[in-house]
């Protein structure tokens, strides 16, 4: 099966551990990345931008061409995920917005793209059975904190992913490789994001309370589908390892090698 | 040919705002059999009123065509308007060119032009209309109340105070309801048993109300004053009649382990139970999903020893059939479930409760005797947060919660609040509010008392997250007017959960054909100048099932329904609807489509002589209608093959000229 993805600008720099296993995962699991040609940012830096139009015009670009691919559209990263899917939104249901984004692309363009997270695609395009078949490094119960951060399953009424106050989607992902997921209080707490560089202490508290409350409950591996959560995150782990989850997927599958990172 | 004049209202400026009234009254008096056509501001009005009496006597008028609000609204009025000016009530036909048409519309060109239509179409239905005469029905002199909270109590007891009878239907073993349950009501804080059991009591004791408990209306047939209802006593394996109360076999009945509903499942009851101390009627019941002698013929206890051999374990389920003129509906209310609010870990903590569980919690008859314990250790709580509006006003979050305000969390809020600090003063009270709603009698006054005699600490922000950490709970919430987050240690987390309309409340509207609103709140025939009537005749309305209410605001409804219901049965003939469907047996074939379709049982068949050719004489089996029964909803002209089903008032040839006039 074919999958239009949007990587984003972060995975192919900062974060290519999150695209690198993202690909690989899905291939072991039957699923083709098709990368959007020429993609642009998904307007994430923007979002507090007062021209709302002009940041989400790469977002419609990239739904159109799946659309056009007849595909669905794959991302990995919480905010492109959350911007397109939010974007796609306003294109179904916000008539103004869709009637002027489509004379800028000079495109006509609906919103019928089906846009799914890389975790929905492992859910519901996958299916937690074939990833257990496919495992070949079992977690073997290793205790794994799942961090979504704030904006990966909100706003609700629109990400419709799963319950923001109590998700378990990376949970059941984490059980299926053989691991035993940690629930604790902070999981769905926002990280501190871009405040970290407007106001660095208090982005550090609030990513502390995240690192120690998943510490205190036993987990000796945090992951995140975030580049900003790990990044803040990071700072404050110096002796509990934060790493994506496609990256902990791709040990888990056998198709981990060293050196991917570079 | 009719002689019609038209009349178009224009509603101030509800309907000129965007309808061309001057225009569409220009425009249809030009259609067939139109010879007046006027507007004015009011039409409903004593002078819009006299102007149609005048112009029927000026221009001979044979029907009229009013323009105007909904006939839900009017069309009585009009009606006896026409009456009045010497003409049938039945040659009037309103024209909705308010909620239909101006209400929708904001342009005035369309909305004129389909004001137009609609009077069009009018006037055409009317060019066919025949003076049709009501026949009259005698009225069952019996009440129904379906409910025996609070609400269903008063209204009972008002009605039976007139002199009339009155059954009260009630689901649980006992009446009193959500009331029973409260420890003290606001503001006036007087326990609620010592202001409830009496009343309770005064039930149990008139000549005119008979309590059906644990029991439950099953169907409902018939129509105003003519009510058929069948109730279903549910088995409750103990003779009514017989049962002293006791209570013997509860204490000695081995299983001991059930979750007790009535204090909401923090303590445990017997399989045989009496709900409380004063439940009325005082009798016991057995809960056949616990009872090992139902389960499995394992045990027998209470049989032996209940000394006036009350116990019977083959007792069925009865079904009772009566008669009544008038229904009251008094389903009540329930708070919803928070099965869908993680963020304050309800779910996750036993310390986490509902405002209705801190009822219990204060109540001296509940599980911890009026002890204020927190559920996990039994410990006396410290701190304590109160978290008001989840589920309330929750516009943003529609899935999980309600859109409305559910007005009684404020101010029982505060009562709790006030009470904690009275009675322990070592205790930090904090209350997290969007606004706090106190319009009520001695309401403010009674909050401005919480926070400035009792030092409790009101903070205008939402908490957004509760999670078990050690024996605490944190709380963290936000304070809007300090710009600061909050963090609480607390030891005790309530819930003002929002209310909701009890769940039998949809069936049964179902069966009355009453109407509800998106919330499944019953709607009342005109929100304000009709508050306790449903649009279907001879159902009310009483308490909670029509909207959120405080007790002081149940028990005025419960009454003004009461009067309502005592007004109507003292009447003793009906005047009917004239427009009812009517059979041409001729064309009948006695297919039996309308009988299967007809929801009051109206339709019935006989078999018939018909002469034939050649003076033979054939019998054939033919639909009659029972014009007594039949509601007019026509539905059986829609399906009669041959054509033979009519609706008087409404007839298929009235309706196809309507389309043709819109059409054309």
């Amino acid at each position: 099966m074919k999958v239009s993805y949007f990587p984003g600008c972060t995975l192919k720099n900062k974060a290519k551990q999150l695209d690198i296993y993202a690909r690989k995962c899905a291939e072991v699991l039957g699923i083709t990345l098709e990368e959007i040609e020429a993609w642009q940012c998904c307007g994430g830096v923007f979002t507090t931008s007062r021209d709302e139009v002009a940041t989400k015009l790469s977002s419609v670009r990239a739904l159109q061409e799946a659309k056009e691919k007849e595909q669905v559209l794959v991302s990995v990263c919480s905010a492109c995920h959350n911007v397109i899917k939010q974007t796609n939104h306003a294109m179904q249901n916000d008539t103004e917005f869709a009637d002027r984004v489509n004379r800028y692309n000079g495109v006509e363009y609906d919103g019928s793209t089906k846009v799914y997270h890389y975790l929905e695609m492992l859910r519901d395009l996958v299916g937690m059975e074939k990833i257990k078949e496919k495992v070949v490094n079992p977690l073997k119960g290793e205790k794994i904190a799942a961090y979504y951060g704030c904006l990966l399953l909100r706003p609700n009424s629109v990400m419709q992913m799963d319950d923001p106050e109590n998700p378990t989607i990376i949970e059941d992902i984490i059980k299926a490789m053989g691991g035993e997921p940690v629930i604790y209080p902070y999981r769905n707490e926002c990280c501190g994001g871009y405040v970290t560089m407007d106001d660095p202490k208090f982005a550090q508290k609030k990513s502390e309370n995240v690192v120690v409350s998943a510490k205190n409950n036993g987990a000796s591996r945090i992951i995140t589908a975030c580049p900003l959560c790990k990044y803040n995150l990071d700072k404050q782990a110096s002796d509990i390892p934060v790493v994506y989850l496609t990256e902990l997927l791709a040990e888990a599958l056998g198709v981990k090698e060293d050196g991917d990172e570079q | 040919m009719q002689r019609i004049g038209v009349f178009v209202c224009w509603c101030g400026s509800n309907i000129a705002g965007t309808v061309d009234v001057q225009a569409v009254s220009e425009a249809l008096k030009n259609e067939p059999g139109v010879v007046f056509s006027a507007n004015y501001q009011y039409m409903c009005s004593q002078a819009g009123q006299n102007m149609i009496i005048d112009a029927v006597k000026e221009h001979n008028l044979t029907g009229i065509v009013v323009c105007s609000c909904s006939p839900r609204m009017h069309e009585a009025t009009f009606r006896k308007t026409a009456a009045t000016a010497g003409l049938n009530p039945y040659m009037v036909e309103i024209a909705n060119i308010r909620e239909q048409c101006s209400w929708v519309h904001k342009d005035m060109l369309t909305g004129t032009e389909k004001a137009i239509i609609l009077g069009k179409a009018a006037v055409a239905k009317v060019n066919l209309n025949t003076p049709l005469v009501a026949g009259e029905t005698p009225v069952t002199k019996r009440a129904l109340v379906i409910g025996g909270g609070i609400a269903g109590i008063q209204t009972a007891l008002d009605i039976a105070e007139a002199g009339f009878p009155v059954d009260i239907v009630e689901t649980k073993p006992t009446i009193g309801g959500k009331m029973a349950q409260l420890d003290k009501t606001f503001p006036t804080l007087d326990c609620a048993a010592c202001i409830l059991t009496p009343k309770m009591v005064d039930v149990a004791q008139n000549e005119n109300i008979r309590i059906f408990s644990y029991s439950e209306v099953t169907e409902v047939k018939g129509f105003v004053g003519n009510f058929d209802v069948t109730v279903k006593k549910k088995a409750r394996y103990v003779n009514e009649d017989i049962c002293t109360g006791c209570g013997a076999c509860v204490e000695k009945c081995p299983m001991k382990k059930v979750p007790n509903e009535f204090n909401l499942g923090m303590d445990n009851r017997s399989a045989i139970y009496i709900p409380f101390a004063q439940a009325v009627p005082k009798v016991a019941t057995i809960d056949p999903n616990h009872c090992n002698m139902l389960k499995n013929g394992r045990c027998g206890v209470c049989s032996k020893v209940c000394a006036a051999g009350a116990i019977d374990y083959k007792q069925q389920d009865e079904y009772i059939q009566e008669k009544y003129g008038a229904i009251v509906v008094a389903t009540g209310f329930n708070p919803i479930s928070m099965d869908k609010f993680d963020e304050y870990a309800y779910n996750q903590s036993k310390d986490v409760i509902t405002s209705l569980e801190f009822e219990r919690l204060t109540n001296a008859a509940g599980p911890t005797a009026g002890k204020l314990l927190r559920p996990s250790d039994l410990k006396h709580p410290h701190t304590i947060v109160f978290v008001q509006c989840v589920g309330s006003r929750c516009a943003s979050c529609a899935e999980k919660g309600k859109e409305y305000c559910s007005k009684i969390c404020c101010m029982y809020t505060a009562k709790h609040a006030m009470l904690t600090r009275d009675k322990y003063p070592d205790t930090e009270v904090y209350v997290f509010y969007i606004d706090v709603r106190t319009p009520g009698k001695s309401f403010d006054e009674f909050y401005r008392r919480a926070v400035e005699e009792y030092g409790v600490h009101y903070i205008k922000g939402m908490v957004g997250k509760v999670f078990p950490e050690g024996d605490k709970l944190k709380v963290q919430a936000s304070d809007l007017l300090n710009n600061k987050q909050l963090h609480i240690d607390a030891d005790l987390v309530v819930l003002a959960a929002a209310i909701e309309p009890d769940k039998s409340a949809r069936p049964l509207a179902t069966m009355l054909t009453a109407s509800m609103d998106t919330n499944d709140f019953f709607t009342e025939a005109h929100p304000k100048l009709r508050p306790v009537e449903s649009p279907t005749a001879g159902v009310f309305l009483s308490g909670t099932c029509q909207g959120p209410k405080d007790i002081p605001e149940t028990v005025s409804q419960a009454s003004a329904a009461a009067a309502k219901v005592v007004s109507l049965l003292v009447k003793d003939k009906l005047k009917g609807n004239p427009c009812v469907a009517s059979s041409d047996e001729l064309m009948c074939n006695g297919c039996s489509s309308c009988e299967r379709v007809c929801p009051y049982g109206a339709i019935t068949y006989e078999d018939k002589e018909f002469r034939m050719p050649n003076r033979t004489v054939a019998i054939r089996r033919v639909a009659k209608v029972n014009p007594a029964v039949c509601q007019g909803c026509g539905c059986c002209t829609v399906v009669c093959p041959s054509g033979a089903m009519d609706l008087r008032g409404f007839a298929n040839r009235q309706i196809i000229a309507e389309v043709d006039a819109i059409c054309k």
